[in-house]
């Protein structure tokens, strides 16, 4: 394992170069690009909105600016995630060709796709800076752990990505399944809704390790209190393990990539 | 030991034909199907087959060496396990040194980006590091002669400036090992020669070259040793033109054992006045007799004759269609002769007649018999290249260079034009 890591680093010109590739394709109509990146967060935000406004309206309260600012926090590192998880299943495929006739590290395929879409994170960050500023959301020192959670949320992403891109190679219905996950995922994961709203049973939940992950978004930068130790302890373990074994499982398979693509 | 590039022991190499479970929805009912029925393994290993076997072979440090095969004899499967993409099933393989290849180019193309980004991104994907490229990109560009298209997205290139690009990228990647497929074959004729040239200088400057290859011009003119495969073995292994030779024959018996031809080219000879013969003199007679035998019903064919070099070169190719003689249909059984009557004006040297059955528009290729034939030219006179023009020299002066004599000779000779 530690000369396949040395061998990856070997090649990390080419991670960035497929990367910028990634991005740049992607960006290349500048208009449609950007869009791109804030599309989908801002289709989650609108979403969780009319969601929350159920609730408020359920619960004789009226919706708060903060409620709002919530689920925008929590859209941008959920589109992030489903959007690398996405991009990376099919890395393989779509790169057939390197795939079967270049000799490097195939992960590099898998990991520029989570790089890519952290891009797009980092774009529509900007977009939603000026909301946050515009609704008066306020900032505490609590906000520091905003890299510490991008770090959770990036491993996890990259573990998922090893494990369904090289699995897609071999069972072409593994993006189905991926595909149907990562859309009724949002409802097993508090982006809509903050765990308190469901009481203590909501703790079950945590156990997804994305929402562990997403509530300490939620925590640190719109309801200004610190995400919870444990459950974000129990997330980076998550996040770690699935990363080792990932790229463990991904390195296995690799040999037989151009055999079964 | 240092003077070793390459060297592959014993490689082994197994495929697995048929179906593979390549579904999860497939994959359960297989995992439990095969608990309850044994029978099923033993009926998998039937569907394996080896796409090499014990295979060995060393190539030494600035050698150009070459791998000839018909289809299916291993060579992709060679390639795939030299550049690493592939693991052998056992036996052990070692290159020393950056690795290389110059197969399917243009692979890491993307076709949105401009040529400027996809000489990075390609570079990239073939080992070289950014600096690397900054400093060779002028030539890089200038090789591929598409300067002023470089900040084109490539999807408006033509195919052959995509290929040009991307030979321009691979080939100057400088590897210790290069391994070349069919690709110096893009580009037109000029871009060609300039592969060619290039190949030739990556060869003088020390590296270690590796064709994979059923281009026997290239193998003839570059690789001093050959590996011959055939369904994964070694056939032969030695200097080049004689596993060349062995390859021909090889290729005949593969022709004469495939039965699934409706027409079939059965026998060539050539012959001079007298009888077969195999040595001819520049300028000389010769007559082709060509035998073609229709298992099955053929329509509109034509016979191809054709001359290679000792390079395998064409040098001069017709055939009875192309001659006037319109296209033949066959019935089973049919047996067709023809006779072509050449004028051998060819150099000395070693000459392949080759005959192929063609549709007479080109369309389909029926039967090809390269090289059928050898013979051997030789002249009288001592002259050099591949074609003979019937030399002599009919004036000879020397011009003593005296000023005054000098106007003299240039009215002299201008006279002597008009007597002849």
């Amino acid at each position: 394992m530690k000369e396949e890591l040395r061998e990856l680093y070997k090649y990390r010109e080419l991670l960035y170069m497929i990367a910028y590739r990634d991005i740049k394709v992607r960006y290349k109509q500048s208009i449609m690009g950007f869009l791109w990146a804030i599309l989908m967060p801002v289709l989650i935000v609108f979403s969780g909105i009319v969601v929350r406004y159920a609730y408020a309206l359920a619960a004789h309260v009226t919706l708060q600016a903060s409620d709002v600012a919530s689920v925008a926090v929590k859209s941008l590192p959920w589109a992030f995630l489903v959007s690398s998880i996405r991009f990376s299943c099919n890395s393989l495929a779509t790169n057939r060709d390197l795939v079967t006739k270049v000799y490097f590290p195939k992960e590099i395929f898998p990991v520029a796709a989570v790089m890519a879409s952290f891009f797009d994170l980092f774009v529509a960050s900007g977009a939603l800076v000026i909301f946050l500023l515009a609704v008066r959301i306020g900032w505490s020192a609590y906000l520091l752990w905003i890299p510490v959670l991008l770090l959770a949320i990036v491993i996890l992403a990259t573990g998922i990505g090893l494990v369904v891109s090289a699995a897609s190679l071999f069972f072409r219905d593994v993006k189905y399944v991926v595909e149907v996950m990562l859309t009724f995922g949002i409802f097993f994961t508090p982006v809509f809704y903050d765990m308190h709203m469901l009481g203590d049973k909501g703790k079950w939940l945590l156990l997804n390790p994305a929402a562990a992950i997403l509530d300490g978004f939620g925590a640190s930068i719109a309801r200004h209190q610190p995400p919870e130790p444990i459950w974000l302890a129990y997330a980076f373990g998550f996040g770690f393990l699935l990363l080792v074994g990932g790229y463990v499982f991904f390195k296995h398979l690799e040999p037989v990539f151009a055999e079964s693509i | 030991m240092s003077d070793v590039a390459l060297r592959m022991e014993h490689v082994y190499k197994k495929f697995r034909k048929g179906e593979v479970y390549d579904s999860l929805r497939d994959l359960v009912p297989a995992l439990t199907g095969r608990m309850f029925q044994q029978q099923e393994l033993a009926e998998n290993d039937s569907r394996e087959f080896w796409a090499l076997q014990d295979v060995s072979y060393e190539v030494r440090r600035g050698e150009a060496f070459a791998i000839l095969g018909p289809n299916g004899a291993g060579k992709s499967t060679m390639l795939k396990l030299l550049s690493r993409i592939m693991k052998p099933t056992s036996g052990s393989l070692h290159v020393f040194g950056r690795v290389s290849a110059l197969i399917e180019l243009a692979a890491g193309f993307h076709q949105d980006l401009t040529g400027r980004e996809n000489v990075y991104l390609y570079g990239t994907i073939l080992g070289m590091r950014k600096q690397e490229i900054n400093s060779k990109f002028e030539e890089i560009v200038e090789f591929s002669g598409l300067a002023e298209f470089i900040d084109t997205p490539i999807k408006r290139y033509s195919s052959g400036m995509y290929a040009r690009l991307g030979f321009a990228v691979a080939a100057h990647v400088n590897p210790d090992v290069l391994l070349v497929d069919e690709v110096l074959s893009v580009g037109d004729a000029l871009f060609q020669r300039k592969c060619v040239e290039h190949m030739r200088t990556i060869i003088r400057n020390g590296a270690t070259v590796l064709f994979v290859s059923h281009n026997l011009k290239t193998v003839a003119e570059f690789c001093s040793r050959t590996l011959l495969l055939d369904h994964g073995r070694t056939v032969a292994m030695g200097p080049t033109p004689q596993v060349i030779n062995e390859y021909m024959t090889l290729l005949q018996q593969h022709r004469e054992v495939d039965q699934s031809r409706p027409v079939r080219i059965s026998r060539v000879t050539v012959r001079d006045a007298q009888g077969p013969c195999h040595r001819f003199q520049s300028g000389q007679k010769a007559w082709l007799d060509v035998e073609v035998s229709a298992q099955g019903p053929c329509s509109k064919l034509a016979v191809v004759v054709y001359f290679l070099d000792e390079k395998y070169s064409v040098l001069f190719g017709t055939s009875t269609e192309r001659l006037g003689h319109g296209s033949v249909s066959l019935a089973p059984g049919d047996i067709l002769r023809c006779t072509f009557e050449v004028q051998l004006n060819l150099g000395r040297g070693i000459f392949y007649p080759s005959v192929d059955l063609r549709r007479y528009d080109n369309q389909h290729l029926y039967d090809s018999w390269e090289a059928a034939e050898t013979i051997y030219v030789w002249s009288k006179e001592d002259i050099n290249g591949p074609v003979y023009c019937c030399p002599r020299v009919v004036r000879q002066d020397i011009c003593k260079a005296q000023l005054s004599d000098v106007n003299d000779c240039a009215v002299k000779s201008a006279l002597d034009t008009k007597e002849l």
